[in-house]
């Protein structure tokens, strides 16, 4: 498959801020209806890498867009998992790019190069919800692994809006949420 | 034959924390079984409850997908690496 080259999203002002909204321990309902205690994930990521999420949102808005997220995991230390950088990718759903998003193995692989020559791992990746909140939906949580950090941006109208970030629990019955954290770090 | 399996990142927590497993094996399937023998854990997260490869779960027979040779049955032989990459997929509820 030829390959799609797309520019690095750019970092710019949103007319109105991202919206982050509160998730850290709390009671969700999975798909059977039992309720699960989340445990408290927290993903720190500084201000420049989520607009550039919107951004890219917005840039590929009414279609949903996709990219890996690229940083530390350094949970075991106490401290939250970190996003450094981002890499934007071309969805890959040519048929139905308004509903999904589609990263192929070797665009994963083509990620996890990346991320080893910047010296770090893909902990995650992100899409864009078109004109739909950004929860997790059923084809989400079907198609999704543990430990990575499944970050949706919700873009209404054009505009980056709600943005959250959720886990796949070990059972992959249901998704815990993961509570976004803001920082001023810099960038890979 | 003598097979190195190697264990994904996101699954490693399935499998003592380790980032490979030797497995002896004939073909890729016996390889992944035998991954799966020794950590059990990591079953549900490479096949569905009727033993299939779940759809975004790849296999790569040292640098060559074994979608475009034989699949499972591709035969392997000592010193062969065996990789496992998701495809990532997802998007919003239908209206």
């Amino acid at each position: 498959m030829k390959k799609k080259q797309i520019p690095s999203v750019k970092v710019g002002t949103f007319g109105r801020r991202l919206r982050l909204p509160a998730c850290g321990r709390q009671a969700r309902n999975d798909r059977t209806g039992n309720v699960t205690m989340a445990e408290e994930f927290h993903l720190s990521i500084s201000q420049e890498l989520a607009e550039g999420i919107g951004r890219h949102g917005a840039e590929t808005f009414p279609h949903e867009c996709c990219g890996a997220l690229l940083g530390k995991d350094s949970e075991q230390n106490g401290s939250p998992r970190e996003v450094l950088g981002l890499f934007p990718l071309v969805n890959r759903r040519d048929d139905s790019p308004r509903n999904r998003f589609a990263v192929t193995a070797e665009d994963v692989r083509d990620a996890e190069r990346v991320a080893r020559e910047k010296g770090v791992e893909v902990v995650g990746w992100y899409h864009s919800h078109p004109d739909h909140p950004a929860r997790p939906s059923e084809f989400d949580r079907e198609h999704a692994w543990p430990w990575y950090s499944y970050i949706i941006v919700s873009v209404m109208s054009g505009k980056p809006a709600e943005m959250t970030s959720w886990r796949l629990n070990d059972d992959r019955l249901a998704y815990l949420p993961e509570k976004i954290e803001i920082n001023r770090r810099t960038t890979v | 034959m003598a097979v190195k399996v190697i264990i994904p990142t996101p699954l490693r927590v399935y499998a003592a924390k380790k980032d490979s497993a030797e497995v002896s094996a004939q073909t890729v399937g016996e390889a992944l079984s035998g991954l799966t023998t020794q950590h059990a854990e990591l079953r549900k997260h490479l096949f569905t409850d009727d033993g299939k490869l779940r759809s975004f779960v790849n296999v790569y027979l040292n640098d060559e997908d074994i979608r475009y040779m034989a699949k499972e049955a591709t035969p392997v032989k000592d010193g062969d690496v065996v990789s496992i990459v998701p495809s990532i997929a997802g998007g919003r509820n239908l209206d």
